[in-house]
C-alpha cells in the first residue's frame, strides 16, 4: 500500500488502541451484577481498593448469567456474582479457580402500596407467592438468568409452582436488570422481587412498597471467583487475586458493612462463614 | 457522579465525571466519524465512477446498510473482538477501541452510500470536462471529492448524530465502566435503569445540546466555505 | 508563438459513429490541417458536437479511424475542449484554472503566472477570485477558454461557444479565438451562427445529417456555394 494509505492506516489504528493504553497499567475486569453495580456498592468500596493497591478495578455489570458467560470467555478476570448453584456449575466446568463467599443481602417482594394480592406485612414469601398466582395479580420478573431471576424462580418451585407453566399474563417477563425491573414495576403497579441493596438506592418508587420480607428463604449469598487462567491464559490472575483477597479481607469486609444508605446497612460480610 | 444533584448543577459546577463522559462521547464518536469517512468516502466515490457486474445489487445493499440495527452491530463486534473470538489477541473488549469500531461499523455504510449519491450526481455533470482533461481516476476522485465537499461534510454529520445517538452497540462492547466506557447515551441508560429519571433527563438534554452545538459549528463552516467558493 | 505540432494533420477516415439503430456520423472522410480556423456548420442535429468529440479524442468511431500526426490512439495531451455549457468546478475562477494546470502536469512554480496570463487573456483578472458559479455566462465560457488554454494545446476544439451569450459577451470570446489563432494554435470550432462562420473561418466543413455535404475554404463557400444544401443554408432557410 502506498506512503498516504500506510499513514492513515497507522493514525486509525492509534485511535483504536489509544484508550488500550491504560490498560497496560494495574487494571482488571471484574464481571458482576446489576445489584452491586445499581445499590452504590463498588462506587463505595472501588475507590479504597484503588487508594490501597493502585489497582483499577473496571466493573462490567451485567446479570449472573451473563456475567458467568462472560467470564467463561475470558473477557473479565474475576467474578463477583450471587447465584451459588450457577457459580459451582462454573466451578465445576473449569472456568473458575476457588469460590469465596464475601457478602449477603436479602431480597425483598416489593407490591403497590394497595396489595391487590393481600401479602403486604406477611413474613412468608412462599405463601404471598401463591396468592398472587391466585389471584393473578401483575408480577414482574427479571427473566434474565441473573441470579435474582434464578432466586425467584427457586422460591416459585418451593411455592409448588411450575411457573413456566403455570404463567398467565399477569407474569411478566422483561429481560432486563433491576433498575429496569423496579421502573416497570412503579410504572404498571405489579409486584417484583428485589434485592434489598437496589431498592434502597431506587428512586423512582412511585406507589411502591416492601411487601415481604425477613423470610430466610429470601437470604441471598454473593460469592467471587478468579478466572482460570488456565483456561484463558490472558487472566491477570495476580491481581485479580489481590481484589478478592482484599474483598474476604478484614479490611475489605468492613468496608462491606460500613456502605449505608439512609442509615441502613445494605450488605453484610460473611467471607469467613465457609458455609455459605 | 453524585446522584443527587440535577444534570444542571453537574454543568455548571463543573463536575469532573461528567465532563469526562462528555468527553469521552466525543472522543468515541468522533474517531468513528473519522475513521468511517476514511473508508467510506473513497468506497463511496469509488462505487460511484467504476461499472462492474453487480454494480446496482451493491447500491441496494449499501443503502440498507444504513439501517443496520446498532445492537447486532454490537452484538457481532462483541463475539469478535471476545477473547474466545477471532481478534480477542488485541483485548480492545470493553474498551474505547471496541466501541470506535462497533460505531465505526454502523456510520461507514452512511458515509459511504451518501458519498456514492453524491459523487454520482457530481460525475455526471463533471465527465465531459474531466476526461478532457485527461485526468487518470485517481485526478477524478480526489476532483469530485473535493467538489462535492459540502454534501460530504452533511454526510458526516449524519455519521456523527448516528454515532452519537446511539447505545446498544457501545453498551454491549464497551460494558458502561465507570470512569472508562460510559459515555453520555449508556449514562443515561444506566441513570433510567436505576430510577434515577431527573438525572437521566437531564443528561439527555446536555447531549442534545452537544449535538446542535457540533451541527451548528460544521453549518457556520459550511457557509463561510461556501461564501469563498460558491 | 507555438512551432507547429505533431497533432496535425487530424485524419478522419471513413468514421463512423452509430449509437444502436441511430448513425449520428456517416462515413466521415476529412483532415483538420494547420492555420486558420475550421469552422463547421450545419442545422441542430447534423452531427457537429459529435465530430468534435470524435475529433478531441472523447468518443471512439463505431467503423473507420482518426489519426493525429498519422498515428492511432494519441492521448489527449495536446489538444483541449470548450463545451457549449463549460462546467464550473465549485472554486475560484483563479482556482479553476489552477485545477486544469495541474491536470495537465504543468510544475506548480509556474501556476502563479500561468494563471495570471490566462486571466489576461481572456479579460478575468479582475474576478481571479470570484466563485466561478457566480460569474455570467459570458465570464464562465471565458473561463472555460482559459482552462483549456492552459494546457498550452496545439489544437482547441469549441462547440457553439457563443451559442448562449449577448453580443458583448460574444465579441469578447471572438476576439479571443482570434488571439488564440494567431498563436499558431489550430481552432476548430462548431457554430450554427452563419455570421460567425463568416467573421471566423478559414475553411468551411458544412455538415447535414451526419454527412459532410461541401468543405471549401471560406471564401468559396460563402460566395459560391456548390451544393443545394450549402445554398438552402446559406439563404436562411430551414434546411431538413
Amino acid at each position: 500500500m502506498n506512503m498516504l494509505t500506510r499513514r492513515l492506516v497507522i493514525a486509525a489504528a492509534a485511535l483504536v488502541f489509544a484508550g488500550h493504553a491504560s490498560a497496560q497499567e494495574k487494571s482488571i475486569v471484574v464481571a458482576s451484577t446489576t445489584s452491586t453495580q445499581d445499590s452504590g456498592l463498588f462506587g463505595h468500596l472501588l475507590p479504597m481498593f484503588k487508594a490501597k493497591t493502585g489497582i483499577d478495578v473496571k466493573v462490567v455489570a451485567q446479570g449472573t448469567g451473563q456475567a458467568l458467560d462472560t467470564a467463561r470467555r475470558g473477557d473479565a478476570d474475576v467474578v463477583f456474582v450471587h447465584a451459588k448453584p450457577a457459580e459451582e456449575k462454573f466451578l465445576s466446568e473449569g472456568f473458575g479457580v476457588k469460590r469465596y463467599p464475601v457478602m449477603y443481602n436479602d431480597f425483598v417482594l416489593i407490591g403497590p402500596k394497595s396489595d391487590p394480592a393481600g401479602v403486604k406485612g406477611s413474613k412468608d414469601i412462599v405463601a404471598a407467592l401463591g396468592a398472587i398466582k391466585e389471584k393473578g395479580s401483575d408480577f414482574i420478573s427479571r427473566g434474565d438468568k441473573s441470579g435474582t431471576h434464578q432466586a425467584e424462580l427457586n422460591l416459585w418451585k418451593v411455592a409448588g409452582i411450575d411457573i413456566a407453566k403455570e404463567k398467565g399474563p399477569w407474569y411478566k417477563e422483561i429481560g432486563q436488570g433491576m433498575g429496569a425491573a423496579l421502573n416497570t414495576a412503579s410504572a404498571s403497579n405489579a409486584y417484583v422481587l428485589a434485592d434489598r441493596g437496589t431498592w434502597l438506592s431506587f428512586k423512582n418508587r412511585g406507589d411502591l412498597v416492601i411487601s415481604v420480607e425477613g423470610d430466610k428463604r429470601l437470604f441471598n449469598q454473593y460469592g467471587v471467583m478468579l478466572v482460570n487462567p488456565e483456561k484463558h491464559p490472558s487472566v491477570k490472575k495476580d491481581i485479580g487475586q489481590q481484589f478478592i483477597d482484599w474483598l474476604v479481607s478484614a479490611e475489605g469486609q468492613k468496608a462491606i458493612a460500613d456502605y449505608k444508605i439512609n442509615g441502613e446497612q445494605l450488605f453484610y460480610p460473611n467471607a469467613s462463614d465457609s458455609g455459605a | 457522579m453524585s446522584h443527587d444533584a440535577t444534570a444542571l448543577q453537574l454543568v455548571l459546577s463543573g463536575d469532573p465525571a461528567l465532563f469526562s463522559i462528555v468527553r469521552l462521547s466525543l472522543y468515541v464518536s468522533l474517531s468513528a466519524v473519522v475513521l468511517a469517512a476514511l473508508i467510506g468516502i473513497p468506497l463511496g466515490a469509488w462505487i460511484a465512477l467504476t461499472k462492474f457486474p453487480g454494480r446496482q445489487g451493491v447500491i441496494v445493499m449499501l443503502n440498507a446498510l444504513m439501517g443496520l440495527p446498532p445492537v447486532v452491530v454490537g452484538l457481532a463486534v462483541y463475539l469478535s473482538l471476545s477473547r474466545s473470538g477471532p481478534l480477542g489477541a488485541f483485548g480492545l473488549l470493553f474498551t474505547p477501541g471496541a466501541m470506535i469500531i462497533a460505531q465505526t461499523v454502523l456510520v461507514a455504510p452512511i458515509i459511504a452510500a451518501l458519498t456514492r449519491q453524491t459523487i454520482e450526481d457530481l460525475w455526471i455533470e463533471y465527465r465531459d470536462e474531466l476526461t478532457a482533461m485527461n485526468l487518470g481516476p485517481v485526478g477524478r476522485v480526489t476532483a469530485l471529492i473535493w467538489d462535492a465537499r459540502f454534501s460530504l461534510v452533511t454526510a458526516l454529520l449524519a455519521g456523527f448524530g448516528r454515532a452519537a445517538a446511539e447505545v446498544g452497540a457501545i453498551i454491549i462492547v464497551g460494558g458502561n465502566i465507570e470512569g472508562f466506557t460510559r459515555t453520555m447515551t449508556t449514562a443515561i441508560a444506566l441513570e433510567t435503569s436505576k430510577g434515577d429519571l431527573p438525572l437521566a433527563v437531564g443528561l439527555g438534554l446536555v447531549l442534545i445540546a452537544i449535538v446542535v452545538a457540533v451541527n451548528a459549528l460544521a453549518w457556520t463552516a459550511r457557509r463561510a466555505g461556501e461564501r469563498l467558493a460558491g | 508563438m507555438r512551432a507547429p505540432s505533431a497533432e496535425l494533420p487530424i485524419e478522419f477516415d471513413g468514421v463512423t459513429v452509430a449509437a444502436g439503430s441511430v448513425t449520428i456520423l456517416d462515413n466521415i472522410s476529412l483532415a483538420l490541417l494547420p492555420g486558420a480556423p475550421t469552422v463547421l456548420i450545419g442545422p441542430n442535429g447534423s452531427g457537429k458536437s459529435t465530430l468534435l468529440r470524435v475529433a478531441m479524442g472523447l468518443l471512439a468511431p463505431t467503423r473507420g479511424r482518426i489519426t493525429w500526426g498519422g498515428l492511432e490512439h494519441v492521448p489527449p495531451l495536446k489538444r483541449a475542449i470548450v463545451f457549449q455549457r463549460p462546467a464550473m468546478l465549485r472554486r475560484s475562477a483563479a482556482a479553476n484554472i489552477r485545477f486544469a494546470l495541474r491536470a495537465a502536469g504543468i510544475p506548480r512554480a509556474e501556476h502563479a503566472r500561468r494563471v495570471y496570463e490566462l486571466l489576461e487573456l481572456v479579460g478575468l483578472a479582475h474576478l481571479a477570485d470570484r466563485a466561478a458559479r457566480r460569474l455570467s455566462g459570458g465570464e464562465q465560457q471565458r473561463l472555460a477558454l482559459a482552462r483549456a488554454l492552459a494546457r498550452d494545446p496545439a489544437v482547441l476544439f469549441l462547440d457553439e461557444p457563443t451559442a448562449s451569450l449577448d453580443p458583448v459577451a460574444t465579441k469578447a470570446v471572438e476576439d479571443i479565438i482570434r488571439t488564440v489563432s494567431e498563436r499558431n494554435i489550430k481552432v476548430v470550432m462548431a457554430t450554427h451562427d452563419l455570421g460567425e462562420a463568416r467573421r471566423l473561418a478559414g475553411d468551411v466543413v458544412m455538415l447535414h445529417r451526419g454527412r459532410i455535404v461541401e468543405a471549401a475554404d471560406a471564401a468559396s463557400f460563402f460566395d459560391r456555394p456548390q451544393t443545394a444544401e450549402a445554398k438552402t443554408f446559406l439563404a436562411g432557410e430551414l434546411l431538413v
